[in-house]
């Protein structure tokens, strides 16, 4: 394996982290949305209550990734900055609002009801992240990522690129995978019956969500990520990978239905760390189709320094990450080991 | 862009210096087992996590920024300096981690594990602060690599790390930050202190964090004169610049006050002090100073803004070291609690170190102008190709807005006016 290919390797890894634990938080943002009934105080404050001591941590995996990209990468991130200016912004607009709605939570007491409006205008604006964060990734796998064309169109170069059903449909697959992964988690956060009653059902519906979205983003692949399409069905690896994957999803569903959550939680955590990987391995040796590939990284006397720096950071960190959820959901997986 | 970072340094700096504030009242806490203390540590954590988070937020806005906005830049830059970017993403992850430990584990780890996590987000903190400046300094004085027929080449991150400008910018940051929360937060006890007369918990909190203020005022000037010095001879445009010289001479004078106008290449309204700026500079009361003139004008920085925000940034800090000498005197005779008019001033002056910080920036980033990368590449060359950027701007500077209102709010609500955390002696 190649430097450049062992970096790329670890942003993969950087993206599945941040799916499992910023991508819960966002997923969390949409039940926060939807949630009603009795239970929607309750339902809402388990939210805040679940993500808070972890919060901050979430983010370093993106900015881990986005810096190993301009480091190792820089074609690439350059080329993708440019033309996907305008998804990559409006994430961030999410990534700040939902940064506002967690400081106005999570450090005080509940919101007074006038406030309730604000609440939804961060809400929704959080779920937008997880929509750009999708087509980005998708418009990678479109070809349509390049560099302006001074006799192009705004629109032609700096819309057309990700303005389109795949990167779309991506967008609202990533949505529904986060939202699945938020409810799963959720239910293992509360002891209470009821509330583990209501993510139950939102989970198994995001199953849902996520089986019709996988469907249609695949049939969709055909025409603009052919690609991926191949990655999907004509690799060697491409059928078992897809029989694992598929079994993680109806694991998940299976799970959930029989109440067993904690193997839910793995399964769901599985699921989407394949479907990554799936994009990922489908793309390689591409990082931006079709001009860019991995081996056109910067030179090996820039890399080298970086994974040593990479090595010492897993080094300190890893242990850090462990002692802190330790101390906070130690106790947890101690009452629901039995489960 | 420039919007982004000076929201950013604010909660930036406090994400470094409060932690000393923290760490410290806890030490007494667990010294003393004065519960004042344990209520004062709690408070300032609070108030630091809302801060932090604010800070964390617009950092990832930052590094997306950074290609969003300065696309050739960064390709130019990316790998060269990438390694302080890496190495600030870890301090920074530490700091995360160990503050989630600090303000959610209070109950749930022996204390002094518990102190030593504030440690961890003190040194994690001044880490991540330390390891940014690396890339802004390596902007003013790019080193670590070579150009030949127009490509890079013989890159050496570690040379470009430790580039000449890193130290004096890294250190008078790093001061810089310590001095103007300790100001701020003595200034905010001080506001409730001259309500809640009695109090001991303002108390305790002026003075733990005015004899920080205190120090580092004093030792900032010290700091300062480095750096100056260092951009005489590294970027004799900018010192130009901060001091409104036009003209190259030897025994060149020290402006205070002086409003340049680049029309007639002068700097009128100043009162001038002979031969000072020579000796500043270079040392040497006789030594040549370059002026403005001596740069074409199209290497030359917006005098005017330069000069200006450098008079600002160095009154605000003459003005906190006088308050700095007062107060050390009062608290000498002990009567610094009871002085209301130093409490008073004490209020009054708490912005002017975010104040000298922001017009610091201004300094040596408009300072540094035409260039991005100081004599290599031009700021307008960096700049992404796409147009309607104004929309952008007026996206984020809402965006911002918005932030900012939430954490005014939040931090009224929540940390200043909670009583239970303020209660002294009777625990609620």
């Amino acid at each position: 394996m190649t430097l450049p290919t062992a970096i790329a390797l670890v942003m993969l890894l950087a993206l599945i982290a941040y799916c499992l634990s910023g991508g819960a938080d966002f997923g969390g943002g949409v039940w926060d949305l939807l949630a009603s009934g009795p239970q929607a105080k309750k339902q809402r404050s388990l939210i805040a209550s679940a993500i808070s001591p972890i919060w901050e941590a979430n983010h370093v995996w993106l900015v881990l990734l986005v810096t190993l990209l301009f480091v190792c990468f820089p074609k690439a991130y350059t080329a993708i900055s440019i033309s996907l200016h305008i998804p990559l912004t409006l994430m961030l607009v999410g990534i700040v609002m939902r940064g506002a709605a967690f400081t106005f939570r999570s450090y005080g007491k509940p919101f007074e009801e006038r406030a309730r409006r604000w609440e939804l205008v961060f809400a929704i604006a959080s779920i937008l992240t997880p929509i750009m964060l999708g087509i980005t990734i998708a418009s990678l796998a479109t070809g349509r990522v390049r560099a302006p064309v001074a006799t192009a169109s705004f629109f032609q170069n700096y819309v057309s690129p990700w303005l389109a059903p795949f990167p779309l449909a991506v967008g609202f697959f990533t949505l529904c995978l986060f939202a699945l992964l938020a409810a799963v988690y959720l239910i293992l956060e509360t002891q209470e019956q009821a509330l583990r009653e209501i993510f139950r059902r939102k989970a198994l519906a995001a199953c849902l969500a996520v089986g019709v979205l996988a469907m249609i983003c695949f049939l969709l692949s055909r025409g603009e990520a052919p690609r991926i399409e191949m990655g999907l069905t004509q690799q060697w690896w491409s059928i078992p990978f897809q029989i694992v994957t598929g079994a993680c999803a109806v694991g998940t569903f299976i799970f959930l239905w029989l109440r067993h959550y904690q193997w839910a939680r793995l399964f769901a955590a599985l699921q989407v760390g394949l479907i990554v990987c799936g994009w990922g391995f489908s793309q390689y040796p591409y990082l931006v189709i079709p001009q860019i590939k991995i081996q056109d990284a910067a030179p090996p006397a820039m890399l080298k320094p970086v994974l040593l720096a990479l090595l010492l950071g897993v080094a300190v960190l890893i242990p850090s990450f462990l002692y802190l959820y330790r101390v906070f959901k130690g106790k947890r997986f101690e009452k629901v080991a039995g489960n | 862009m420039a919007l982004t970072l000076g929201f950013h340094i604010v909660f930036a700096v406090f994400g470094m210096a409060m932690p000393l504030l923290m760490i410290i009242a806890e030490g007494r806490w667990l010294r003393t087992g004065d519960a004042v203390y344990l209520k004062l540590a709690k408070a300032w954590a609070k108030g630091t996590a809302i801060l932090f988070a604010v800070g964390a937020v617009s950092g990832t806005v930052l590094s997306f920024e950074l290609g969003l906005l300065w696309p050739q830049f960064m390709a130019y830059a990316g790998p060269i300096i990438g390694m302080p970017f890496s190495l600030e993403g870890f301090a920074f992850f530490l700091e995360a981690i160990f503050l989630g430990i600090y303000l959610y584990g209070w109950e749930k780890i022996p204390p002094r594990i518990h102190w030593v996590s504030g440690l961890l987000v003190l040194i994690g903190g001044i880490a991540s602060g330390i390891f940014i400046m690396a890339a802004n300094a390596w902007m003013n004085t790019p080193t670590g690599f070579e150009i030949q027929n127009g490509v890079i080449v013989h890159v050496d991150p570690w040379r470009a790390m430790l580039n000449p400008a890193y130290f004096p910018q890294a250190l008078h940051m790093l001061v810089a930050a310590f001095q103007a929360v300790g100001f701020a937060v003595a200034g905010v006890h001080a506001y409730f202190l001259l309500k809640e007369k009695e109090s001991l918990f303002h108390k305790r909190a002026i003075q733990i964090a005015f004899p920080i203020a205190a120090i580092m005022a004093l030792l900032q000037p010290l700091s300062g004169d480095l750096l100056a010095r260092h951009v005489a001879d590294y970027q004799p445009a900018k010192l130009a610049a901060m001091e409104g010289q036009w003209e190259t001479q030897r025994g060149a004078p020290l402006r205070i006050g002086g409003l340049p106008d680049a029309k007639s290449e002068t700097t009128p309204y100043a009162v001038k002090i002979p031969k000072l700026l020579s000796f500043l500079a270079h040392g040497d009361f006789d030594a040549e100073v370059r002026g403005l003139k001596s740069f074409p004008v199209a290497d030359r920085p917006p005098v005017a803004p330069v000069h200006i925000a450098f008079q600002v940034m160095v009154l605000c800090g003459v003005v906190m070291i006088a308050v700095g000498l007062w107060g050390a005197w009062l608290m000498f005779r002990r009567r610094m609690l009871n002085a209301k008019s130093f409490l008073r001033t004490l209020v009054l002056i708490s912005p002017l170190g975010i104040l000298a910080i922001e017009a610091g920036w201004v300094v040596t980033e408009v300072g540094r102008q035409p260039w991005v990368i100081y004599g290599f590449q031009r700021t307008a060359e960096a700049v992404t190709p796409m147009p309607g950027l104004t929309f952008s701007f007026l996206v984020f500077l809402g965006i911002y807005s918005i932030l900012s209102f939430a954490v005014i709010t939040t931090m009224k609500r929540y940390v200043f006016s909670d009583t239970s955390l303020r209660e002294t002696g009777k625990r609620p």
